[in-house]
């Protein structure tokens, strides 16, 4: 077995993309306009698969700050925080996440998926149990990987089927670490948190929800789900990300538990990585502030999801759940994915193209993520674009053999 | 069939067998030396479901983190055997 020979079904996948004139997984933003904008093959593009939920990364107030950090503290750390220090700055904004969720404390990670996989890695061990939802991320089940803790996995938001599995343990369920999503990324469905709050409540454990693509995006501040529901103070450990809604890139872990300081002496992501650089850490600070004052912001969100969302379920779509920033189209046949995707980007719509087995139950999903920065011709013009697809849906199905 | 754990090997390939059967809509042959990947074409995440089915159908936990030794049926009936046995 040579070295390189485990890539040959990925080089035939590829070179079959290649046929199919479609590359959905090495795009192209040759110049970035604004959080919603950007040109692909030369052409201006409504961007709809950004996760900028909030459209921040082009906030004034939120540049100048990370303008102010590269001019005062350079433009990296060199070093993690265990051997080469901590900055100032990374604290304040452990403390501020920790004051947001009225929880002890706070770890900043370097990036999201250094977020699941620190924390889970750093907390976790071999005689440890985690129960997982099905449809989680990938860094979280990398996370139990890398802790080889005996991972469990439930049906996707089935309370009975977590409940039944937790019995199964035994007495081992009241240390077992249950871990769901606020937002789930593939279909946009939100986990059913107080019925799963109600089986902890009973069968004991402990919860991690990763609200990842629901920071800033639910809750009356922008805190997810928890607060939607809220739950807060029955989540043990809230894991988000800095790189969706905060506009930036890095991860979280906030959490009542006295014990999480000591994951940064476990947690070989963490202790293993450079820190963020300040220009990241002053942005999202300031980013901070304005998610949690950003009830203006959930509100455009929320009016532009929705429009999206019924004006694709009007054409005929069959979407993957109920309005969220998130809306999946689901298309069963991979290649009429491809070719919907490839003739959205022509249309100057971009999307995400989400194939098996990173999609639950096989199916290939057209995923876009709204932003509130998108004006209301933008949400318009991508609506205009499925439309269009919509009628000659059959003739893609058509040229493909598959109609 | 729920925590019956007096069952033997026969009898638990035969329950993986049978639930196998379910899934490949008997297009398949399927037996102790069946690859699951190979010969029944399936994904990481389709094995992973696979496991949920397979789990109450013996009302056991399978960690997820046995199923990189498990290549064949006769791997998993083998895990499966070991874990009825460890309850």
């Amino acid at each position: 077995m040579g070295l390189f020979d485990k890539f040959q079904g990925l080089a035939a996948a590829r070179g079959e993309l290649e046929k199919l004139g479609v590359d959905p997984f090495g795009v192209e933003i040759e110049r970035i306009l604004s959080p919603t904008e950007g040109i692909i093959h030369g052409r201006r593009t409504v961007l709809a698969g950004t996760n900028n939920y909030l459209g921040l990364t082009f906030d004034p107030d939120c540049i100048a700050a990370a303008k102010r950090a590269l001019d005062t503290e350079g433009t990296g750390t060199t070093g993690s925080r265990m051997a080469n220090g901590s900055y100032a700055n990374h604290r304040k904004l452990e403390r501020e996440l920790a004051a947001f969720y009225e929880m002890r404390d706070a770890i900043v990670f370097s990036t999201g998926y250094q977020a699941n996989l620190g924390l889970l890695s750093g907390l976790m061990g071999p005689d440890d149990v985690v129960l997982l939802d099905a449809d989680c991320h990938a860094s979280i089940y990398d996370g139990c990987r890398l802790a080889g803790a005996e991972v469990i996995r439930f049906r996707h938001n089935n309370v009975e089927d977590l409940a039944k599995r937790m019995r199964r343990l035994g007495p081992r369920a009241a240390d077992t670490l249950i871990v769901i999503e606020g937002i789930y990324s593939m279909l946009g469905d939100r986990a059913p948190l107080r019925e799963i709050v109600e089986v902890k409540r009973e069968l004991g454990g402990y919860l991690l929800v990763d609200e990842a693509h629901s920071v800033g995006v639910l809750g009356d501040r922008g805190r997810g789900l928890v607060e939607e529901m809220d739950v807060l103070a029955d989540a043990d450990f809230i894991v988000g990300t800095f790189s969706k809604s905060l506009g930036g890139a890095g991860g979280f872990c906030v959490s009542n538990l006295p014990a999480l300081d000591l994951v940064r002496y476990s947690s070989r992501p963490y202790i293993f990585t450079a820190s963020p650089s300040p220009a990241t850490i002053a942005s999202t600070r300031q980013a901070l502030v304005k998610l949690e004052a950003g009830r203006d912001l959930r509100a455009r969100l929320r009016v532009n999801y929705e429009r999206l969302h019924s004006a694709l379920e009007a054409m005929g779509y069959t979407l993957g759940a109920p309005p969220s920033p998130v809306i999946a189209v689901v298309l069963g046949e991979r290649n009429e994915a491809l070719q919907f995707w490839k003739r959205l980007v022509e249309h100057g719509v971009y999307v995400n193209l989400m194939l098996p087995p990173a999609t639950p139950n096989g199916v290939s999903l057209i995923r876009c993520s709204v932003s509130a920065a998108h004006s209301s011709e933008q949400i318009d013009a991508v609506c205009r674009a499925f439309s269009d697809l919509r009628s000659a849906a059959g003739i893609v199905a058509a040229e493909l053999g598959t109609g | 069939m729920t925590g019956d754990i007096t069952l033997d090997y026969p009898q638990i390939l035969a329950e993986i067998c049978a639930e196998l059967a379910t899934l490949t809509q008997g297009r398949v042959e399927v037996g102790e030396d069946t690859d699951l990947l190979g010969d029944l074409g399936l994904d990481s995440l389709q094995v992973m479901n696979l496991m949920l089915q397979i789990e109450d159908r013996f009302d056991i936990s399978i960690p997820v983190n046995i199923l990189p030794d498990v290549k064949t049926v006769r791997d998993l009936a083998m895990q499966i055997d070991n874990l009825l046995r460890a309850r």
